[in-house]
């Protein structure tokens, strides 16, 4: 039997706790600390890898995944307006979550190929933040139309300027100026600890998933089928412009687990204020409750296999 | 001391409105608010605070009755609908009018 990654324990923990109603609670800085932690060594991480490699971003790896945000969340609507009989603006919301990404789920991905020691592209943070915004306009405009009114100036500036894009890529910045001797000192806080913060990450993960699971009875099967069955689809998209993109077995993988993973924080944010009239708690709930524990259990190492057979 | 009526506007609402609500107060020529945390339970459900994405935050808003009635019928034309949103209104005194 394989053996669970601890750091998986620890959401398995936190998602007990929750639902057993202990009084287990994380501040909300600790949350900001642990999170903002994160992402940057995860962006550090890249960085450094781009400096020890060199090499930028192809046109065409860059072209290729903003296209796969600008298109997942087309099937997702269609679906979910089709079998799942969701009001337009539900399904657009939808949409934009399952098209934009979890930064959580990426770095629970980049946990487990290091663990194994398979290498993936240094500027792997790069397609975190190409693919966190495109579905997220989508969204929008599936729920609004071209005419409708969204004040995009605002918008865009909160999206682009949202503290784990500033994070990731500042923290790729940093990490790429500073090479790997540079980053040296720096290594104990961000690369040494990194299983320890993810760990606590994850516990706050579970106790927040364990929150959204009362409401999953209000959605109905839907949303449960729905969380289960789109990540494997969406994972096979990403593996296979992985593959076109002529990208590491490691690569791969991490673009697989970006395409089945949904965005929990920055697609809820701003579809609460420029679509207002859907459901917030509909989507959040079939992200976080039911995708999120799937891909970081069940999906990841998948994906993984899927990897590993399609570059074989 | 002589003493000054002033309205107090409280509002209880989504973190997610924050700021968009900050917006909508300066254009409405209010001068100062105080912002807190809050969590609590109301008519869409439990809101903890412990996770900012899902928290609410109390605002309070100190000023004339006429800018108190202005700020209330603005957020209930463009919120109450969709967002959870409670607000009410004190009368309350202030030693400084000047600031309000």
């Amino acid at each position: 039997m394989p053996t669970l990654d601890p750091v998986i324990w620890f959401f398995v923990l936190g998602l007990l706790a929750g639902v057993a109603r202990s009084d287990l609670r994380l501040p909300s800085a600790i949350y900001d600390f642990v999170s903002t932690l994160l992402l940057l060594a995860i962006g550090l991480k890249g960085g450094v890898e781009l400096a020890r490699d060199g090499g930028g971003l192809p046109l065409a790896e860059l072209g290729g995944i903003l296209l796969l945000g600008c298109a997942i969340p087309l099937p997702i609507f269609a679906v979910a307006r089709g079998l799942g009989r969701l009001p337009r603006p539900d399904a657009a919301a939808l949409a934009a979550h399952y098209g934009s990404v979890s930064v959580a789920t990426y770095a629970v991905v980049i946990g487990y190929l290091t663990t194994r020691g398979i290498a993936f592209e240094g500027r792997a943070p790069v397609w975190v933040v190409l693919l966190e915004v495109p579905a997220i306009v989508a969204g929008i405009l599936l729920a609004r139309g071209l005419s409708g009114k969204v004040a995009w100036g605002r918008l865009l500036h909160e999206l682009f300027l949202g503290r784990s894009i500033v994070l990731l890529l500042g923290g790729l910045a940093i990490g790429w100026a500073a090479g790997p001797e540079g980053s040296a000192s720096i290594q104990p806080l961000f690369f040494d600890l990194f299983k320890g913060i993810l760990a606590l990450f994850l516990l706050e993960m579970g106790l927040i998933a364990a929150a959204q699971l009362p409401t999953l009875r209000r959605h109905g099967a839907f949303v449960v089928v729905f969380g289960l069955a789109a990540p494997p689809v969406l994972a096979v998209a990403g593996a296979l412009l992985g593959l076109a993109l002529g990208l590491s077995q490691g690569g791969i993988t991490v673009l697989a687990t970006l395409a089945a993973s949904a965005s929990y924080i920055a697609a809820p944010a701003a579809l609460r204020t420029a679509v207002p009239e859907a459901n917030p708690a509909l989507s959040l709930t079939a992200s976080l409750a039911v995708t999120f524990p799937f891909n970081i259990i069940v999906g990841i190492p998948l994906y993984a296999r899927l990897a590993a057979a399609l570059s074989g | 001391m002589e003493q000054f009526p002033r309205r107090l506007l409280t509002i209880v609402t989504e973190t997610a409105l924050e700021r968009e609500l900050l917006a909508e107060f300066d254009a409405l020529g209010v001068r100062g608010y105080t912002i807190t945390d809050a969590r609590g339970k109301g008519g869409r459900g439990r809101r903890q605070s412990d996770w900012t994405q899902q928290g609410n935050v109390r605002i309070e808003i100190v000023c004339d009755p006429e800018l108190a009635e202005r700020i209330a019928a603005r957020l209930r034309e463009r919120y109450y609908e969709h967002y959870a949103m409670i607000l009410f209104m004190q009368d309350v005194d202030v030693l400084r009018p000047e600031k309000f």
